[in-house]
């Protein structure tokens, strides 16, 4: 197909849905619907050849030529190879969690399921504790007074600029955590202190704001440029 | 009704118009403007340009076509800058639609001119492992046995027959790490499940949505870059003098956070002025 | 035992990846690969298993000739039509010489073949548009709901314009007129790594605690709701 013809294809459909912005319309629901059948076909063929067919099928062998050394690798680890057969297991597992759309049948979908839920908890628990707890306690635990040197003298300006960048981060770090303990009344010391944690909150779901907005307009600049660059022509 | 409360009432499609032309006219010429460059974006291409020449990196594309106007330009620009330093590249995905966004990039970087003479080969100095689904399992398993979560490549062959995967295990053959997200799975999995567990070196390029999240993994060292959406696009191609789609694109962006700034400036106006009317 | 097994499952595996990270020898070390790999294949399955939900809906709803059911009909000629350029490529575009069936048709995303082209000039335009028209939305949504009502609220507009405003160029040409050190990009830097990331980490803290709780409610058994209800 000349290129011209399937680049008006995608700028009559990108037209479709932007048609919504003016009110809903034939055209939206005809593109929204063919957007959601190709998105499920993408998906539906690509994990097949991407996924099913390397962890299921893969023999050593069966694609391409292998070195000795790789023939060899493999028997050590045995990582694939006598792994081959535990994989189809797994394909009976596949095909029990295709069971939940037969209602009669559809408990039997809960044992992959289980597998799944209890591979989450398994690397959840111990990640979310490593990553997102320790490690980021221990990175704020600053000096209150940090202090910067230059050609072995104290600079005062460096020094006040860092330490002032530690107490924010201290102050803010412990006032968030205080405002999401709610199992005490935010009254008092603690009350005020949580309101200190509010402000800090405020910050950064403003700053999370201004990033949205950015990454929603340079979506739409490129939606707009592919519409008047590669298919009008009309800029150089 | 005064003119502040019929404002306040203001029809949206006319909002939707200014936001149009505020994105579409400036694309209409160059606009010139000096890119300041982030300490996180510097960082990222100083990690880049620390590695010793003939470094393996392994890099995940874990986004789809709508990310791809922010990610795109700072993964073309990546290549780039990796070929330039004879880096050997592996590339991966978690979402099915990365691996296809990663064959564009490197075609659009194997078209630069500067490479022609290296005569890059596929399987030799790069090489496209194609998507597994799994999402954090499969960084995890990778920690362990990285040829058998991708048995195959994108074309099919057995990853342990390419040259480039030969004597590769797990993370610890890679000299680097690099990650372009979008959302789940993306960066936090990344940090949890490699550079936390294996020790791994890692950078990351995001849009600008997902970015807030991970500004604390670069402040606390777990990454040692990171690029946030378009404007992260444009100061990467500053610092390493590759201009692109991330500057071009910048004139246009300044407008429209212009015209979103006056539209909320204007609708705060409209309701001071009604409130203090009743 | 329909719940009972599921819930042994549930802590056997998670239990399995926990012992591995304290004891990354035999038998956790292989136990944790048998697992992962079976947990890639039962994800990709589950993944099909929302396709054909989604087919299955779609056909009902066109058998039952129910309200909007052509446009149902549209999804699934549109499923079927990507999916026949997908597994029956090989047939339609020839296959090299010295190729077998499989190892041409595993070239299925091929720039030059049908599936790619259901996919850059198809599937990519939609799906970026759908995401672009966003920007219309929040523009038209700050407009209408933004509102300094309260300090909290001026503090958090306050935030937002200097961070959109340091996110662009235009910012230090309004602006050239403060001092080096405090242009506005360089503000917007600060806020970002500074104040923005003691909030990320407050709100990461607490979204951790809530998840390791959770996953020990999973592993011991007290969290039940995934099982969905009786039988």
């Amino acid at each position: 197909m000349p290129e011209m013809v399937s680049i008006t294809i995608a700028g009559i459909l990108t037209l479709g849905i932007m048609s919504f912005v003016y009110k809903d319309n034939p055209i939206y629901k005809f593109c929204e619907s063919v957007f959601i059948g190709v998105s499920a076909g993408y998906w539906f063929v690509s994990i097949f050849y991407q996924s099913l067919l390397p962890q299921l099928t893969d023999k050593i062998g069966l694609t391409g030529e292998l070195t000795d050394s790789a023939l060899a690798y493999y028997r050590q680890t045995g990582s694939l190879a006598s792994g081959q057969w535990f994989n189809l297991i797994a394909a009976g597992l596949g095909v029990m969690m295709l069971m939940r759309l037969l209602p009669k049948i559809g408990w039997i979908s809960r044992w992959p399921l289980a597998f799944v839920i209890g591979s989450i908890a398994g690397l959840r628990l111990i990640g979310e504790l490593q990553t997102n707890i320790m490690k980021q306690i221990k990175e704020s635990i600053l000096p209150l007074w940090a202090p910067q040197y230059a050609d072995g003298s104290l600079n005062l300006a460096a020094s006040l600029g860092q330490s002032l960048t530690n107490v924010v981060l201290v102050v803010g770090i412990l006032t968030g955590v205080i405002y999401f303990f709610f199992s005490k009344e935010h009254k008092g010391v603690f009350g005020g202190a949580a309101k200190v944690g509010i402000w800090f909150l405020m910050v950064t779901f403003g700053a999370a704001f201004g990033l949205t907005v950015m990454s929603r307009m340079s979506l739409l600049i490129g939606r707009i440029d592919f519409l008047l660059r590669d298919w009008l022509h009309w800029l150089g | 009704m005064n003119f502040w409360e019929k404002f306040a009432l203001l029809d949206r499609r006319i909002i939707f118009a200014f936001i149009f032309l505020a994105l579409a006219v400036p694309l209409f010429y160059t606009i010139r403007q000096p890119i300041p460059v982030s300490p996180e974006g510097q960082a990222y291409y100083e990690a880049i340009e620390n590695l010793p020449a003939g470094s393996k990196v392994l890099l995940s594309f874990d986004f789809d076509p709508p990310s791809s106007p922010e990610l795109q330009p700072m993964a073309e620009a990546t290549f780039k800058q990796l070929f330039t330093k004879n880096c050997k590249l592996v590339v991966i995905g978690l979402w099915p639609q990365g691996p296809q966004q990663a064959e564009k990039a490197l075609a659009s970087a194997l078209k630069d001119p500067r490479f022609a003479d290296k005569k890059l080969e596929y399987g030799v100095d790069y090489a496209n492992l194609g998507f597994m689904a799994g999402e954090d399992v499969v960084i995890q398993k990778m920690n362990s046995d990285l040829p058998g979560t991708f048995p195959s490549d994108y074309k099919g062959n057995a990853t342990v027959s390419l040259p480039i995967m030969q004597g590769v295990k797990n993370y610890k053959n890679f000299d680097f790490v690099i990650n372009f997200s979008s959302g789940f799975p993306g960066t936090r999995e990344w940090v949890q499940f490699c550079v936390d567990r294996s020790g791994s070196k890692m950078i990351a390029g995001n849009t600008a949505v997902q970015a807030p999240e991970n500004y604390p993994y670069f402040r606390s060292g777990q990454l040692l870059g990171l690029l946030a959406g378009m404007k992260g696009a444009a100061e990467y191609e500053t610092v390493s003098n590759q201009p692109g789609k991330g500057i071009s694109f910048m004139g246009a962006q300044s407008v429209s956070h212009l015209i979103v700034m006056l539209f909320v400036i204007l609708g705060n106006i409209a309701f001071f002025v009604s409130r203090r009317k009743k | 035992m329909r719940r009972e097994i599921p819930l042994f499952i549930t802590s056997v595996v998670g239990l399995i990846f926990i012992i591995r990270f304290f004891i990354p020898h035999e038998p956790f070390f292989s136990l944790e690969n048998i697992a992962a790999s079976w947990i890639q294949v039962i994800k990709a399955f589950a993944i099909w298993l929302g396709i054909l939900n989604l087919l299955k809906v779609s056909l009902d709803k066109i058998y039952k000739k129910e309200k909007g059911w052509g446009y149902s009909g549209i999804i699934v000629f549109s499923f079927l039509a990507i999916s026949i350029a997908g597994f029956f490529f090989p047939v339609w575009e020839g296959r090299p010489t010295g190729d077998s069936y499989i190892e041409h048709a595993r070239k299925f995303q091929y720039p030059g073949t049908s599936f790619d082209w259901f996919y850059t000039y198809v599937y990519a335009p939609l799906s970026s548009t759908m995401f672009a028209t966003l920007a219309f939305f929040i523009a038209s949504a700050s407009f209408r709901a933004f509102r300094a009502r309260s300090f909290q609220a001026t503090l958090l507009l306050l935030a937002g314009f200097v961070v959109m405003l340091g996110s662009v160029p235009v910012g230090n040409v309004i602006f050239g007129w403060l001092p080096q050190g405090w242009q506005v990009s360089e503000i917007a830097d600060w806020v970002r790594n500074v104040p923005q990331v003691a909030g990320q980490r407050a709100i990461q803290i607490g979204i951790a605690l809530g998840i390791i709780s959770t996953s020990l409610r999973l592993i011991l058994g007290i969290e039940r709701s995934h099982l969905g209800g009786e039988a």
